[in-house]
């Protein structure tokens, strides 16, 4: 079952990030505060508001994922590329530092 | 080359510090996203999946070491050690932070380039035939006219807020290398039959959503009245073009909704208005502007054609490397060098910061410290003597800059897709890459012979496959990758849209789908002379359909 998380670039240097569930912006979307209900989804829509009024963050949305163990699987292969990095350089983005990791 | 002269350098600084202080501005929260977002995109900022990107305009695509050096210290310290160059013949960074964007474009003008106008609906970056003053067809030299409109349209007024991004090439060439029928306005610098110069003037081209082949609205314009006529279309454009749709807010659309005849009238009666004001161009502006691009003085080298056969004989790499990306120049003594940024299994149009050096320095010892850019996403040495072009090979080598395709089926453009771009659906460059290996034998490419393929990740076409031979448009179908096939285009001097083959093909198939198009052609043409091209003029799209769709393709 597909459930929710808040996903985001950073102002300063645009990296991918995702709202965690300690309210701070993450670099991995593993912690990504999860709604799993409408209500939930509407809560990480007003966070999102808020973090882009405290100029955080930039280009904020809510996302699709689905929960795979312990690890959290972004549906669409646009997120699953911004969450790991570019398919043709795993030498470069987040896959850099998580060598198990495939994208497609 | 060009030179900036104290208006250019003032300018392009105070643009600089304008920016720098737009950016502290934003880091401190004193502008909105809202706000800065088109501050950014005027000085060349985008954000796409990974981090922001800067697009570096690189003007009619030529370049002096000095520049391309810049270019690769900037990959080296602000970047992740490369940079990407684009069908637009600019250079984007795909890793830059913001904070550090107004110390780049610092970089950037202490050696007179900068990242205006690479977006927003303004005239772009004004681009050329990547031969310019070398080509041995070449009637003249098309960038003095480009490097005029550059200046002119530079923060142009009139010109900042046009319903739509606006794109201009000129070519010099009855063979157009530079696809100007596929752009807004595409200008072709010829002779009269009294000798004088002037342009055929075509407008409305461009690819995107609404493929459109320009139409030609004047056969021959002095070169004296290239501002005023082109004022003179800008302002019918800015006047008529529509703002309500974005998606119809090309000039293409109001060509195609005006009618070419109606609108040749419209611009023709506002240039009468313009044509003897300010605008028109005085001699000794033209010459000035002239004289920055004189040819080089190139010494007398005829040794180099007796060593040429000699080497040629003594290795078959270089032999084929010098067949395929050596191009006759106007000096018999001198040939023009693409250099392929289409490794095999390679991403096209990659350059690593250590071979934009090692360019560099070939470009300063033996191409008279010219280096351009193509809008095939290749590099080029314009000016390489006969007799060096063996120690050019070697050096290229060094580095894996030496894949004889220029032309071939593995010289694939394509955009960079979903794998960095925040409008991209599906992935281009994997699949340029799995195409480049499976036609990667370099008797095979010899044997298809000229073979453009195109492959773009969405509909916006950068990857220009609406003109590719064979061209290639990702899209993203109950989230998977789908890629659609096209037949048929061509961006040069007989410009044509590809014509869509069918249904489309997953990313397993598509390699495969490439082959079987390919292998038809094979099985059809009339001789190895006749290329890929000229048989589907020939037969058409049925044998290709044929042998992708039938019930036995399907079966098989």
């Amino acid at each position: 079952m597909s459930v929710k998380v808040l996903t985001a670039n950073r102002l300063t240097d645009g990296e991918a990030v995702w709202l965690g569930a300690n309210g701070e912006w993450l670099e991995q979307i593993d912690g990504a505060l999860i709604a799993r209900h409408a209500e939930a989804v509407s809560a990480l829509e007003e966070a999102g508001k808020a973090a882009i009024k405290s100029n955080l963050v930039i280009d904020v949305n809510v996302i699709d994922v689905e929960e795979r163990g312990t690890n959290l699987y972004p549906l669409r292969l646009r997120e699953r590329i911004r969450q790991l990095g570019p398919t043709i350089r795993l030498d470069l983005g987040k896959q850099a530092e998580k060598p198990k990791a495939t994208a497609a | 080359m060009y030179r900036y002269d104290e208006f250019d350098h003032a300018f392009v600084s105070a643009r600089v510090e304008q920016f720098k202080d737009q950016v502290e501005r934003r880091l401190a929260g004193e502008l909105t996203e809202d706000q800065f977002r088109p501050l950014r995109l005027m000085n060349g900022v985008y954000l796409q999946l990974h981090a922001y990107m800067l697009r570096v305009a690189i003007p009619y695509g030529t370049l002096s070491s000095r520049q391309m050096r810049k270019l690769a210290h900037i990959a080296r310290h602000y970047d992740r050690g490369y940079g990407h160059f684009t069908t637009r013949q600019n250079l984007q960074y795909n890793w830059p932070a913001l904070k550090d964007m107004p110390k780049v474009l610092d970089e950037l003008a202490s050696v007179e380039m900068h990242a205006l106008q690479t977006s927003g609906n303004c005239i772009r970056n004004v681009t050329a035939d990547h031969f310019a003053g070398a080509a041995a067809d070449e009637v003249a030299d098309p960038r003095p006219y480009a490097e005029i409109l550059r200046q002119w349209s530079s923060m142009h007024p009139e010109f900042s807020y046009l319903p739509r991004k606006f794109k201009i090439a000129v070519t010099g060439a009855e063979r157009d290398r530079a696809a100007i029928q596929v752009h807004d306005i595409g200008l072709h610098l010829k002779k009269n039959d009294a000798g004088e110069l002037g342009f055929a003037v075509y407008v409305g081209g461009g690819q995107g959503r609404t493929p459109m082949v320009a139409k030609k609205i004047r056969d021959f314009l002095p070169v004296e009245d290239l501002l005023s006529y082109t004022t003179a279309i800008m302002r019918v454009y800015n006047l008529n073009g529509r703002r309500d749709n974005k998606y119809k807010a090309r000039i293409k659309i109001l060509v195609h909704e005006t009618g070419t005849e109606e609108l040749t009238r419209q611009v023709e009666a506002e240039w009468q208005v313009l044509k003897e004001t300010d605008l028109k161009l005085p001699q000794k502006d033209v010459d000035a502007i002239d004289s920055y691009f004189a040819p080089p003085s190139l010494p007398v080298r005829p040794e180099g054609w007796s060593g040429l056969a000699a080497a040629r004989k003594a290795d078959h790499s270089f032999s084929t490397w010098v067949d395929q990306n050596v191009t006759p120049h106007k000096n018999p003594d001198y040939g023009v060098v693409t250099i392929s940024l289409k490794p095999i299994g390679g991403i096209p149009g990659d350059a690593t910061d250590a071979q934009m050096d090692l360019v560099a320095d070939i470009a300063e010892k033996f191409s008279q410290d010219e280096i351009r850019v193509s809008h095939e996403q290749n590099l080029v040495l314009p000016h390489v003597a006969i007799a060096d072009l063996r120690i050019v090979y070697d050096l290229l080598l060094t580095d894996g800059l030496a894949t004889a395709n220029a032309g071939l089926i593995t010289d694939i453009i394509a955009c960079p897709g979903l794998d960095y771009c925040a409008l991209a659906n599906a992935r281009s460059i994997p699949v340029a890459q799995r195409i480049s290996e499976r036609f990667g034998k370099p008797e095979r490419q010899a044997d298809i012979g000229e073979l453009k393929i195109k492959i773009s990740g969405c509909i916006n076409a950068c990857g220009h496959h609406h003109v590719g031979h064979i061209g290639i448009l990702g899209v993203e179908k109950k989230g998977e990758e789908l890629y659609q096939i096209s037949l048929g285009g061509s961006g040069d001097e007989i410009c044509t849209i590809g014509d869509i083959t069918g249904r489309g093909f997953s990313s397993e198939e598509i390699v495969d789908a490439v082959e079987t198009i390919v292998d038809r052609y094979l099985d059809i043409r009339t001789d190895k002379e006749e290329n890929f091209l000229a048989t589907y003029r020939r037969v058409g799209a049925a044998p290709f359909k044929d042998a992708l769709y039938s019930e036995a393709a399907n079966a098989a």
